[in-house]
């Protein structure tokens, strides 16, 4: 579903990403691990257009969306919760799952999806009328994800989801995380530093460091790599 | 007591007109984070547009009426939106990802070649606004006299002030708007266009201070093309002391602007009238660094 081909970014003269070659078949969830300042974030950035790469490809369903600005990335159908969630704090709740579906013109359809993201995220229901930066960081992830969904989305990009969480709620956002990818068949690209919970739920796992894919294999197969484990996996 | 609540009216009809000024700083800053220094000679070009267009719309529509003004406002406040739009993206645009000191000195640019197009365009002599309001002195109230023209500024004013609120606070586009000067690149992820919002945002901006022009030109109806220099510093002055980036706090500053002014120039002195709005913002800004309404900000990376 999503191919991307030597793919290189650069920030003024400094080079995040050297030339990645990175593939998320349709219907599995990928998990990107890497330490910080790997070009992670980076990745997942150029896909959504948030970055413009210097060069290479990024196919998604066939096509090459390098370049395009996220906005008509978005309208294809690919949705991007970014580090640090960057939730609207000015806006209540539902006010942030309205932006969501910014380009749902349907309003039945965005009802739906409006019930699917409630269904999931009870919380968020919950809190409908509450400006969204008085919610706990756990909620506004929740509320991230589902602010994502509202776009109806084949593929779903989530960078370090459970970054601040505690251990209970990390444990809960991966669960969803594998519910929606189930429900809807929605095809996932996963940022983490929490490396072993994000390789248990995946089929497939890349390892960055310093803009440079060095490990990739079956998730279950990385997950015993001695090198990953050593760096990644604490050992555990 | 009469003489005051005569003044009081005079102080808020001039200080509508530049909340509805302000508020076009206080978006555009909110979206941007610059201050557009043409907008005050938008507010000019809305005066000159209604000077222009009074004789053609009173071939269809009798004037001085109130339908004729209605259709007068509006066009000059249409035209004036699509100019504002324009503005945005010849010369801001391109300068997105630069400096905010080169957009800053581009404003500055922008503004004097409105000025002085206008003085080529329009010449540089005052010109007397035609009468398109008819004009009747309300009913004296225990000796208050009040000027139609100012009941017409207040009201339509404060219709356009509620209809801004709905557009920011209730529609697509203003919830738009408030995501993007939240935080832009959130706003992309989403879908947004986020050029279309800075565009749009503009085009709102400049209709209001259109219509601030128009309203200024019937109750001052000496207009020239450097008109909206000092209604532009005061209404600009209104949004910070409000809180700039905050839409409640630019009309609320306006306001008291206007009645701190009028009232100070009515009862102690006229001789320092258009240094008041300064004074006050001295004033509020050492009680209150953020303005009245402004929420404290971390400069954003
Ligand atoms: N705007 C920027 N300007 C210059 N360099 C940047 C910029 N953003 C990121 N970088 C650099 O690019 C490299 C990759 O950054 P990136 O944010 O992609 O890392 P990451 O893998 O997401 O790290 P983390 O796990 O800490 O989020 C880092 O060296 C970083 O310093
Ligand atoms: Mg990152």
């Amino acid at each position: 579903m999503l191919e991307i081909k030597n793919l290189t970014v650069n920030y003024g003269a400094i080079c995040a990403l050297h030339g990645i070659f990175l593939s998320v078949p349709a219907g599995s969830i990928v998990t990107l691990i890497g330490s910080n300042g790997a070009g992670k974030t980076t990745t997942l950035k150029a896909i959504s257009g948030l970055l413009r790469p210097n060069s290479g490809e990024i196919l998604y369903a066939g096509r090459n969306i390098a370049g395009l600005p996220p906005h008509a990335i978005v309208a294809g159908g690919l949705s991007h919760v970014p580090e640090g969630r960057m939730i609207f704090a000015n806006l209540s709740v539902r006010e942030n799952l309205q932006m969501g579906a910014y380009l749902v013109r349907d309003k039945k359809a965005m009802r739906q999806e409006l019930e699917f993201v409630f269904a999931t995220f009870p919380r968020l229901q919950e809190r409908e009328r509450q400006i969204a930066g008085t919610l706990s960081g756990g909620e506004q992830q929740m509320l991230a994800i589902g602010r994502a969904l509202m776009s109806q989305p084949k593929f779903l990009m989530l960078d370090e989801p459970s970054l601040g969480l505690a251990p209970l709620l990390v444990k809960t956002i991966f669960e969803k995380i594998v519910e929606i990818n189930r429900a809807r068949g929605l095809t996932i690209l996963l940022v983490e530093q929490n490396a072993n919970r994000a390789l248990e739920i995946s089929q497939f796992g890349y390892v960055l460091e310093t803009g440079k894919i060095t490990l990739q294999d079956n998730a279950a197969t990385l997950r015993q790599n001695p090198q990953v484990r050593s760096a990644y996996l604490g050992g555990g | 007591m009469t003489e005051f609540l005569q003044q009081l009216i005079n102080g808020l009809a001039f200080g509508s007109i530049l909340a509805l000024i302000a508020i076009g700083y206080t978006m555009v800053y909110g979206i941007l984070r610059f201050i557009n220094f043409a907008h005050g000679d938008i507010f000019m070009l809305g005066a000159f547009a209604g000077f222009y267009l009074a004789p053609k719309i009173a071939a269809l529509i009798p004037l001085p009426s109130i339908a004729g003004t209605l259709v007068v406002l509006g066009i000059s406040m249409a035209l004036c939106a699509g100019l504002g739009g324009l503005i945005e993206r010849l010369a801001y645009r391109p300068l997105r990802k630069r400096p905010k000191l080169t957009v800053l000195i581009t404003a500055i640019g922008v503004s004097l070649f409105i000025e002085y197009a206008g003085q080529f365009f329009f010449g540089a002599a005052p010109k007397k606004f035609p009468d398109i309001l008819p004009v009747w002195q309300v009913t004296r109230i225990g000796g208050l006299s009040l000027n139609s023209n100012q009941l017409v500024v207040l009201g339509v004013s404060l219709v356009l002030l509620l209809a801004l609120r709905f557009i920011v606070l209730k529609t697509k586009i203003g919830t738009a708007m408030r995501a993007v000067s939240f935080n832009p690149e959130a706003a992309a992820l989403m879908g947004v266009n986020t050029d279309h919002v800075i565009s749009f945002t503009f085009a709102l901006g400049s209709a209001l201070a259109a219509a601030a022009g128009i309203l200024w030109a019937i109750n001052y109806p000496s207009i020239d093309p450097l008109m909206g220099i000092l209604p532009g510093l005061k209404a600009f002055v209104a949004a910070v002391l409000g809180g700039i980036g905050s839409l409640p706090g630019a009309a609320l500053g306006g306001i008291i602007i206007g009645v701190t002014e009028t009232l100070v120039s009515g009862y102690i002195s006229s001789t320092y009238r258009d240094a008041i709005a300064f004074a006050v913002l001295i004033l509020i800004l050492l009680v209150k660094p953020s303005g009245l309404l402004g929420k404290k900000e971390i400069e954003k990376v």
